[in-house]
């Protein structure tokens, strides 16, 4: 094979190569990005059905419940303006309170009721997560 | 000398791409200061007040006018020094002064206000301190200026003295009022 | 005093540095060698400077003097020693103290042995790592400056975060400081032959146990991060996608594939441009990440909280150190000359590609951390980019590299042919599809997926292939080379690490429960008892702990172990911590974690079973031995005095 030729070649395996990728991350990207919501819009019924996504607000104090099994605890997501009920059913990380800021991620039940997968932990009681934050913020704004 | 491709600036530009998504990211995303918390909207809260246990008291109550959130607890020794100037300051009615009792006894924080006199419209009661940790403190007392919008302006650490209430309180209640003064 | 002594200590460190930088380079450039010479004595000088800085403000937190901002935040008068003596670093301000003094550690380690090296390539090598530092110490004295005074002094500090008082995390960053810092002598090893102009074989052979060690300290660092997260954090995850661990995972790869340019490099004198290039970029990712973490501008599940005006300061330093460097690269990539030729079917090719899918794997991830800041820029709405992204990219693209990662020792540099390769190569394919089924059938064949198979060839094909190699390399004649070994090592450990991964992965089983004292439960055919709960007074917290006992049937005739977590509350922070127990083993973890108590007796409580996860950690541990082994080679230690036209000349 000469130079030219060969050169032509890893050419192509690279453009090859190049074009796979952007193909997989384009495909990963479609299929699991994680739409972050607020409470306001999961109100007005802009958040979709049957897609994982993520709501960011405080735990409504006094919302907590638990089931007879004590894993499986409902509580509330608000951003002051509107509320979304959730269920979850693992156990919850240390720094859940109520009153406090949280983020949960999981799809939304055709009852309305928030059917989440994970409760996002911090690492820091200071630090409000920043969508839980933004929900506050942007609930506000509307309130306004 | 020799030769310079147009390619070799391939990662520069790629490079320079990614600084400004970063900078716009950076404005994006202004968090808040926990150690500070200056200019940041004072965390909400409910709690009773002292003396009164069924009557409750939020910031929110405060909205439209400027107030100052002094964290005190009978036991804490500087709070002791800080008190006649409270008082003093709390004569001139300049500005309402709400005191948070903070991990303190009733029976001790009642009997120390009888005793040192009441410089406050009203005290809430952070018996366990969670408050206190919503504000960032670490020792009493500290005290925060909070404006009418229910903004925090500034925070002292450490006791109020009559220089410091003259030097830097007043001038910065100034600032504040001064915009909205017609 | 003491405070006032470090910050001193500081502002002396950020003026040397500057006299470095600027003497080193100009001096190099002018070749004036009584400029040139100030570079040594100055690293001594900017390193001693640093260490009292430390010093003192490790003293203040042993001393707990809430008179020092820095302290009365991240320390109290009832944390243990050991943990105000890590709260150092527990923190913003302090971690990069050590950032700043780990990067003067390795600017003398450079002074110290770089004796051999020609002057003008070891004074611009000095003068970089003296301008970066420099860069680094006004960042700390300007935003983040650890020695400030609290007045009047706080009664008592705020203690530090009850998630950082661990053994894990006294030793996970250094270690990954030292190695994310470390990068930067290599980078420093680029950008000096870019200035200088000459690039060779020497110049590799110098930079390769630099890299090396830099990439040891990462591969530590990493692991132990990750150990944490697994035993800390209670739910018995080990790995996240989280912006903040594929910040320190990006230079890694990266790092990885700067070795394996380097070592051809070295030997066959191609891919020039291509090696200054990762080191650049794994220095820039390094600085990048410190700049993700600092910052705060991407949201993970680990933040601490930050600050933004801090981020515009590293923004700044980003900008500075890679932009000027990408520049130097830009112009002078044309002059630093091709390599040689090799066939299509060589050991250069077989690097060649396994490189470029690291370098895109790198940029995969990178996509997909920065992605959620990209779209929130340009205002299309929040979103997050989770582990099935990083999942369903990285797998792909790193798969091949695992399948041609053991091809390349067999294959010869320069050209060989397919038919020599095929001879040797059959028998490692039929070992490694032998291995695999026998894997498959200890798993039991119904519970192996075929993602999970996949994975567990990989690992077959790769333990395969190394045990043909050893084979074949012990028959041959002649010493075999500490590098070999090394090599050897590092790849025999990716194949633990990917049977580990697989098999947690796929064998994992969790369950979260409410459980009552004398309760029992069942996971993955073993018997949890809660035998009771007691509460306890530790040094700064309160905690109940619970007796598990587990055992090994139903019948509870075969006790296991007796497992004790706890759940604490630390007192300054009222901040609740779940301290999971763990029985390791070397075919499995069992792991036990307390969730809330719900009354009396009663708990919620976490069970889960981890099988070979210890094999992750074991896989990490053979890399960095491998990295120790490879370092260690005698050829690195007798670097010959290099012709003077490899540096002198500028």
């Amino acid at each position: 094979m000469n130079p030219r030729k060969k050169r032509l070649l890893l050419i192509a395996c690279a453009v090859a190569l190049l074009a796979g990728a952007l193909a997989l991350v384009l495909a990963a990207f479609r299929d699991n990005i994680v739409f972050f919501h607020t409470p306001t819009e999961v109100a007005e019924g802009r958040a979709p059905q049957g897609r994982t996504f993520r709501i960011g607000g405080m735990v409504e104090a006094g919302s907590v419940r638990r089931d007879a099994d004590g894993v499986t605890v409902y509580f509330a997501i608000t951003d002051m303006a509107h509320k979304v009920p959730v269920r979850y059913q693992r156990a919850l990380p240390d720094l859940f309170k109520e009153g406090k800021g949280a983020v949960v991620q999981g799809k939304l039940g055709e009852d309305g009721v928030f059917l989440a997968s994970e409760v996002l932990a911090k690492h820091d009681e200071n630090y409000m997560p920043p969508e839980a934050q933004h929900a506050l913020d942007a609930a506000r704004t509307l309130q306004e | 000398m020799k030769k310079i491709s147009p390619r070799a600036f391939l990662p520069l530009a790629i490079f320079l791409v990614l600084v400004v998504f970063l900078a716009i990211g950076l404005r994006l995303n202004p968090r808040e200061l926990p150690s500070t918390l200056i200019d940041q909207p004072a965390p909400d809260f409910l709690l009773p007040q002292l003396g009164q246990p069924n009557q409750t008291f939020s910031p929110r109550a405060m909205r439209g006018q400027e107030w100052l959130l002094n964290v005190w607890g009978s036991w804490c020794v500087a709070c002791g020094q800080e008190h006649p100037t409270l008082v003093a300051f709390a004569r001139q009615q300049v500005l309402p002064i709400v005191g948070l009792n903070y991990k303190d006894g009733h029976e001790a924080a009642t009997d120390w206000l009888k005793r040192l006199g009441d410089p406050y419209q009203l005290t809430a009661v952070d018996a366990d301190g969670r408050i206190g940790i919503d504000y960032g403190v670490y020792g009493a007392p500290e005290t925060f200026l909070i404006d009418r919008e229910g903004i925090i302006r500034h925070k002292y650490i450490g006791p109020l003295t009559p220089e410091l209430i003259e030097q830097d309180l007043l001038p910065r209640l100034q600032q504040l009022r001064a915009p909205a003064a017609p | 005093m003491t405070l006032e002594l470090g910050h001193f200590a500081l502002i002396v460190a950020l003026l040397v540095c500057c006299v470095q930088a600027v003497l080193a380079l100009v001096g190099a450039q002018r070749a004036h060698a009584g400029m040139m010479a100030t570079a040594r004595p100055a690293s001594w000088a900017q390193f001693g400077c640093l260490v009292l800085a430390w010093c003192c403000l490790t003293w203040a937190f042993v001393q707990s003097d809430f008179s020092s901002l820095l302290v009365a935040q991240h320390s109290s008068s009832q944390t243990p020693l050991i943990y105000r003596i890590t709260g150092v670093w527990g923190n913003h301000e302090g971690s990069l103290l050590l950032w700043s003094l780990s990067l003067s550690g390795w600017t003398v380690a450079v002074a110290l042995f770089s004796r051999r090296l020609p002057q003008a390539f070891t004074a611009r090598v000095l003068g970089v790592l003296g301008a970066i530092n420099a860069g680094f110490l006004a960042f700390l004295l300007f935003t983040s400056n650890p020695f400030l005074r609290l007045l009047p002094p706080a009664l008592e500090g705020h203690d530090l975060n009850p998630l950082l008082q661990d053994p894990g995390m006294i030793i996970h960053p250094p270690l990954l400081y030292m190695g994310y810092v470390g990068f930067s002598v290599a980078f420093a090893f680029a950008l000096a032959a870019l200035l200088a102009g000459r690039f060779d074989a020497a110049w590799a052979r110098w930079s390769r146990p630099w890299t090396l060690v830099a990439w040891l300290f990462l591969t530590a660092g990493i692991a132990v991060g990750s150990g944490w997260a697994y035993y800390e954090l209670g739910w018995g995850g080990w790995w996240f996608w989280d912006p903040v661990e594929n910040a320190s995972f990006m230079p890694w790869l990266l790092g990885t594939a700067l070795l394996h340019s380097l070592a051809v490099t070295e030997k066959r004198g191609a891919f020039r441009s291509w090696t200054v290039l990762l080191a650049i970029g794994a220095f820039s990712l390094s600085l990048l990440g410190t700049f993700l973490v600092r910052s705060g501008v991407v949201t993970s599940v680990h933040a601490f909280a930050s600050d933004p005006s801090r981020g515009l300061f590293i923004l700044g330093l980003l900008v500075a150190v890679i932009g000027v460097s990408l520049t130097v690269f830009a112009l002078r990539a044309g002059s630093l000359g091709g390599g040689g030729r090799f066939a299509l079917l060589s050991r250069d090719t077989s690097l060649l590609i396994n490189n470029v899918l690291l370098a895109v794997a790198t940029s995969a991830v990178l996509l997909g951390t920065l992605y959620p800041l990209f779209i929130d820029a340009l205002g299309m709405g929040k979103l997050s980019v989770g582990p099935p992204y990083f999942e369903a990219v990285f797998v792909p693209l790193i798969a091949p590299v695992m399948v041609l990662m053991v091809i390349g020792p067999f294959v010869r540099w320069k050209s060989d042919t397919a038919r020599r390769l095929l001879r040797t190569l059959w028998l490692v394919v039929l070992g490694a599809l032998v291995l695999a089924g026998v894997l498959a059938a200890c798993m039991g064949m119904d519970n192996v997926s075929p993602a999970a198979f996949g994975g567990l060839l990989l690992a077959a094909w790769i333990a395969s292939a190394s045990a043909q190699l050893l084979w074949q390399r012990l028959r041959a004649p002649g010493r075999i080379a500490a590098g070999w070994w090394g090599m050897w090592l590092a790849h025999f450990g990716l194949a633990v690490f990917i049977l580990g991964v697989t098999v947690v992965k796929s064998g994992g089983q969790d369950l979260d429960m409410r459980m009552r004292v004398g309760q029992q439960a069942e996971l993955a055919g073993y018997t949890f008892v809660l035998l009771d709960e007691k509460p306890y007074r530790g040094p700064n917290y309160t905690a109940f702990t619970a007796r598990i006992a587990v055992y090994l049937d139903d019948q509870r005739q075969h006790l296991l172990a007796e497992l004790v977590p706890e759940k604490r509350i630390y007192h300054a922070r009222q901040m609740p911590m779940t301290e999971a127990a763990i029985d390791i083993g070397i075919l499995r973890d069992v792991y036990v974690s307390l969730g809330e108590r719900l009354e009396d007796g009663e708990w919620v409580v976490s069970l889960h079973y981890r099988p070979l996860i210890s094999w992750l950690w074991a896989g990490c541990a053979l890399m960095g031995l491998g990295a120790l082994v490879a370092v260690l080679d005698r050829r690195y230690r007798r670097q010959r005095s290099p012709s003077p036209q490899t540096g002198a000349a500028a």
